[in-house]
């Protein structure tokens, strides 16, 4: 058992990580909400007083919000459903025992190593360029027009760049829950005579459920903020401009710190409210 | 879950699995294949490309006349540096949580979790004021200590689980052998501690390596890393697939290498044990 002398040195212990950790936190989100509640525009005059909660209406009620809202859940609704959906049949393909599978592995798992800039720029360039672009060729090939994929297709160029980056992530934590699973159970299954499609229903996507929502939780809180990916692509134009570029463009580029900060509220909002049903999952596996 | 099938349902299962795994792996390898030819074969079709001449000029070419390597070692000195740093912060932290918890522990846990999940875009003005007034904009140091801060709660979490499944009884039996503090950490927990500790760093140099958000807000000619130095090609003039291909490849090829070394933690890691 601890004594109480352990038990002081173990609060020494914690203390630099959370310090550090609670002015991280507080710090900056002291001084958003203090901006957000005035207008200040650094470059046209500085701090121009309070003005109570005429930022956050004005936020929401200007004509970039609502556009930002749908491109936002477009981005993350799109690239959840096609990683989920493709994650799975990826995972159900490596869990089968084939000859390489451990490159055939490597090869899925690589685009998650592919840093944001980079997988942004070569899909725009190498691959969705409309001149030059490896579709375009492959377009020209079967005597089609080429796609001016970001500026005619943005939002589906968009989503299926960010999927190429996020679909090994899925894929790897639904094998690693398949691969937890019982194989007697599947055995048992199919003694029974379950067909392969009745084995995955009952058996195997039940097990998944858990992973599932896991993998949900996650990339929701980081495809809320994606930005590279948009910055290096489109800049926002076309209808691109998600929440979080919307006020970064408030923030940085048009200057206007008070605005902004009150998006930046909003957007730490949306964030708690996803980051609450994460948090109660990660929190009942820690009791187990 | 793997059982035994016909050699035929393996074969087929073979090429399937080797022509997705192809397919999803194609862009790298692409950008492999055009990293070694001319400015001017690159832009040509597939076919063309392929059947023209193989060359290192282009990685010449961005070595010369773009500073890559200071890109590249700001990059070595910030995901190093910040993980470094946060594994010195944590490894104390998750220590005391894991062998001596409290009625808190689980709350402190969940609450560093919960810093994670603060949107970047919402405290980027703070943050960017804070920098310009310490004067630490565009400077290795200020993104060092930010990325620390926004990986801190992964690196914590990480070292819980893996002390976690440290026996406690190990540690309980050292000191009734008479073992102080000092000695249980130098010479029981240490050892047993390191594999953790090496897959934590590991992971956590990859994600510093690939952030996005704070490199590019916060640095400009001179602390920029690599994921600065890409972006600048976003707004190129002339011929420039060969050079962006060959600087990607260079970015990305000893993150590739890691990653592929830290598959099993990226998991654990990433799901904060939710899901193993």
């Amino acid at each position: 058992m601890a004594t109480q002398h352990s038990r002081s040195i173990a609060r020494m212990m914690l203390a630099p990580a959370t310090t550090l950790l609670l002015a991280w936190m507080l710090i900056p989100l002291i001084m958003t909400l203090y901006f957000s509640f005035k207008k200040y525009l650094p470059l046209r005059g500085g701090d121009l007083g309070w003005v109570g909660f005429d930022n956050y209406v004005r936020f929401i009620s200007s004509s970039a919000f609502w556009p930002a809202v749908a491109t936002t859940l477009i981005i993350v609704g799109g690239v959840l459903l096609i990683t989920i959906l493709l994650g799975i049949l990826l995972a159900l393909l490596l869990d089968q025992p084939i000859w390489g599978q451990g490159v055939v592995r490597i090869l899925v798992i690589a685009p998650f190593f592919v840093m944001p800039t980079v997988s942004g720029l070569v899909w725009k360039n190498m691959f969705m360029d409309p001149v030059n672009g490896f579709f375009a060729h492959i377009w020209r090939v079967f005597g089609a027009e080429p796609i001016q994929w970001l500026s005619h297709a943005s939002m589906p160029s968009l989503v299926m760049i960010i999927s190429w980056q996020w679909l090994p992530f899925a894929t790897l934590i639904l094998l690693t829950a398949i691969q937890s699973l019982d194989s007697e159970q599947i055995e048992a299954a199919e003694m029974d005579g379950a067909k392969p499609l009745s084995r995955f229903f009952f058996i195997i996507l039940p097990h998944l459920a858990r992973a599932i929502t896991v993998v949900v939780l996650i990339q929701t809180i980081f495809l809320l903020s994606i930005f590279a990916e948009i910055f290096v692509t489109t800049a926002g134009a076309f209808g691109t401009k998600t929440l979080t570029y919307l006020i970064f463009q408030r923030v940085l580029e048009s200057q206007n710190v008070g605005l902004g900060s009150a998006g930046g509220v909003y957007a730490i909002i949306l964030a708690n409210i996803v980051a609450i049903f994460l948090m109660r999952i990660v929190g009942k596996n820690l009791d187990r | 879950m793997a059982r035994a099938v016909t050699p035929r349902r393996k074969a087929i299962n073979t090429i399937i699995a080797w022509l997705v795994g192809l397919l999803i792996f194609f862009p790298i390898l692409w950008i492999v294949v055009l990293s070694l030819k001319t400015e001017g074969d690159a832009i040509k079709t597939p076919l063309e490309v392929l059947t023209s001449v193989w060359t290192l000029e282009s990685y010449a070419v961005v070595q010369d006349r773009s500073d890559y390597f200071k890109h590249f070692s700001n990059s070595v000195i910030i995901a190093l540096g910040s993980t470094l740093l946060g594994i010195v912060v944590a490894v104390p932290a998750a220590w005391s949580m894991a062998f001596v918890p409290s009625r808190r522990t689980r709350g402190i846990l969940m609450w560093m979790l919960s810093t994670k999940m603060l949107p970047a875009v919402g405290v980027l003005y703070p943050i960017y004021l804070l920098f310009i007034e310490l004067g630490i904009l565009d400077s290795r140091i200020g993104l060092v200590v930010v990325l620390m801060l926004i990986n801190l709660p992964i690196i914590v979490w990480m070292l819980y689980t893996y002390f976690k499944e440290i026996p406690g009884e190990i540690l309980e039996a050292a000191r009734m052998d008479g073992a102080n503090l000092k000695a249980e950490l130098i010479y029981v927990l240490t050892p047993m501690a390191i594999p953790g500790i090496a897959s934590t760093i590991l992971l956590n140099v990859i994600l510093a390596w690939n952030e996005a958000f704070w490199t590019l807000n916060l640095t400009a000619a001179k602390a920029a890393p690599l994921t600065a130095f890409i972006a600048s090609y976003s707004s190129p003039e002339g011929l420039f697939y060969a050079k962006l291909s060959a600087a990607s490849v260079m970015a990305i090829t000893p993150i590739l290498i890691m990653g592929w070394f830290s598959q099993k933690q990226l998991v654990r890691g990433l799901t904060f044990g939710a899901v193993k």
